[in-house]
């Protein structure tokens, strides 16, 4: 009987928390639906972690699955804000002009996509050139770089990344070889490249650098050269990446149909605004270089 | 007297009428139910026939852009090349075959040695908790094979062979092989099992030992059944999507070698259906590879099935 009763009580309990909890959530009416790049969406969870703090009636939910799957969404209309780290192609234009969809861009911050190796491994730098050769497979051994007598063992992603377009048509300019392996997210090439002591891999730099530019252990990140005349830099210090010295760095975007209105402006000035380039920050990545905040200022954010 | 008769007689003409009724109806009633499982088997058939269908349809535009040959000699599988997409899907099955035979070489020896184990040695105590124990092998979600892979297989293979990584055939096989055992042990058993048991009193009664009779009689008689089901872990392993997704590390070009890391038709489809723009050339030609690979496990489900049929008409 005694048991009954408790059983009873703590059954009300449990309905009870469960509508306060949740009233919350049936009741908010402003749903934002984010997809696309990998590299961008521990960022933008975060961002939209601190939005939703502040602003309890929205909600706003963040998935990942690449680039190409953001915009997807976005020309299909299954998503509210394409994240993106790379720019539309000529194609996926035409596909959205055809759908009635007019991408608006914002650039809410900056990346260096980071070269990573092992860290038992004794090359330092490299050239942007040397990486595209190693990445299309016409450098196969670390002793032609300066390193140890190993088989190079490339990691590198999927298709529908951003990341991968972004790094082949900047250091590339050409295809991969095929003997990449092609890894689901950065970071399972930081996992891959952890254990691999011939490993090389190009990651978003959130995925390898902290809040004060320390590098997560297990990896070690490269310093590249624009050419073999100029001086190697890390992508790991801020000042590198924000004056251009870090050769291979890009803006990360996020595509809207149309100029945002109400809570998705909202969002957007929040996420360029002086709160949220400190959470960009936080996260490892860089706020968003000078030219590319007027960008935004003159579309009128 | 007459008035009695009569209605007795139209009682009796009613109560004919009655069961005739009955009988009708129950007839009725038992081909209403007779029609209804046709229609369920009709339904299998038939979704099987749309999937072939479909697949058919929506690859043919690729064959009839790109020619059957480039499909099948071209070694390089890169649509989305920077400069001239290419649709060879040559290594994808090489890498395909490679892992199904890799699991095979090592799941076949260790499955039948371990169905003769159970059938003929263990105990009744031991056989109960074992037999379950490997079925249970069958309940593991792909997914957690496939991090076992990465986390455990992994490191093991590249400290055992020296190399820098194990993602690679050799790492998608052991998974693979693990992956098809239960088919093989629980199917195999059964077919040691059923060998009758005059065959192995009469190989041991003319003087053979245990092993003598495992090897000579007992699998012999039961060799149908194992094929079969050594077939089924082939079928099992072919289709098998998310284990060698995370554990081969998908590098598409061609190779014979174990140690490399390779992509498998299943990866593909997986990995590039998701982006891929529909009624383009790519998207046709992942229809291909589907194709294709339902072709090859319905071969292989076919053979194992004749062999299967086989079987039962001999035990008969």
């Amino acid at each position: 009987m005694f048991g009954k009763t408790w059983l009873l009580i703590g059954l009300f309990a449990a309905v009870f928390s469960g509508f306060v909890l949740f009233a919350p959530a049936v009741d908010a009416g402003d749903m934002i639906q984010v997809k696309g790049s990998d590299s961008e969406v521990n960022l933008v969870q975060r961002l939209a972690e601190v939005f939703m703090q502040k602003n309890q009636d929205v909600n706003i939910s963040v998935t990942g699955g690449g680039s190409g799957t953001g915009i997807a969404a976005l020309i299909n209309k299954q998503t509210d804000i394409a994240n993106s780290s790379r720019e539309l192609n000529a194609k996926e234009e035409e596909a959205a002009k055809k759908a009635g969809v007019t991408p608006f861009r914002v650039i809410f911050a900056t990346d260096a996509v980071s070269v990573i190796l092992h860290p038992e491994n004794p090359v330092a730098k490299l050239t942007i050139d040397q990486l595209g050769k190693i990445f299309k497979g016409e450098i196969t051994n670390w002793k032609e770089v300066g390193g140890p007598d190993l088989k190079i063992s490339l990691y590198g992603r999927q298709s529908n990344s951003g990341t991968y377009v972004f790094f082949r048509e900047f250091v590339l300019k050409g295809d991969y070889s095929q003997r990449m392996k092609s890894m689901n997210g950065n970071a399972q090439i930081v996992e891959g490249v952890q254990r691999d002591k011939a490993g090389i891999g190009y990651v978003a730099v959130g995925y390898v650098v902290g809040q004060n530019g320390e590098v997560k252990p297990g990896v070690k990140i490269l310093n590249v050269a624009k050419d073999d005349k100029s001086e190697a830099f890390s992508p790991a210090k801020m000042e590198n990446v924000m004056s251009g010295k870090y050769p291979i760095s890009r803006p990360l975007n996020q595509y809207l149909n149309g100029k945002p209105t109400g809570k998705l402006l909202e969002f957007m000035k929040f996420q360029i605004g002086p709160v949220g380039q400190e959470i960009v920050k936080k996260q490892g990545f860089f706020p968003v270089q000078a030219n590319w905040m007027e960008f935004n200022r003159k579309q009128g954010l | 007297m007459n008035l009695e008769s009569a209605v007795s007689r139209t009682v009796n003409m009613r109560e004919q009428e009655i069961a005739r009724r009955k009988a009708h109806r129950r007839r009725f009633k038992e081909k209403l139910i007779e029609r209804f499982f046709f229609l369920n088997g009709l339904t299998a058939i038939l979704v099987l026939g749309g999937i072939f269908a479909l697949l058919f349809i929506k690859s043919y535009p690729a064959f009839k852009e790109l020619g059957v040959f480039q499909f099948f000699l071209g070694a390089v599988w890169n649509p989305t090349s920077y400069s001239v997409p290419k649709y060879g899907i040559l290594s994808l099955i090489v890498s395909s075959l490679m892992v199904t035979l890799g699991a095979l070489a090592i799941a076949v020896p260790l499955g039948i040695g371990c169905a003769a184990f159970i059938s003929e040695m263990a105990s009744k105590r031991f056989k109960e908790i074992l037999k379950p124990a490997i079925e249970l092998l069958a309940a593991i979600p792909s997914v957690v094979v496939g991090f076992l892979g990465i986390v455990l297989v992994n490191p093991i293979i590249s400290k055992l062979f020296g190399i820098s990584h194990g993602l690679n055939a050799l790492n998608g096989s052991i998974l693979l092989a693990i992956m098809s055992l239960p088919t093989i042990v629980s199917l195999s058993e059964d077919a040691l099992r059923a060998v009758p048991l005059t065959y192995k009193e009469a190989s041991l009664a003319l003087g053979a030992n245990r092993w003598q009779t495992l090897v000579r009689v007992s699998i012999p008689s039961a060799l149908s059944g194992i094929t079969a089901s050594i077939m089924l872990g082939m079928g099992r392993a072919i289709g098998e999507t998310m284990t060698v997704l995370m554990a081969t590390g998908n590098a598409p070009g061609l190779t014979f070698n174990f140690l490399e890391a390779i992509q498998t038709m299943t990866a593909t489809i997986a990995i590039e259906l998701g982006e891929v723009p529909y009624n383009t050339t790519h998207y046709y030609s992942l229809f291909v590879i589907g194709f294709v690979l339902f072709v090859m496990t319905f071969v292989v489900n076919l053979i194992s099935d004749l062999i299967l049929q086989k079987y039962q008409e001999v035990e008969r």
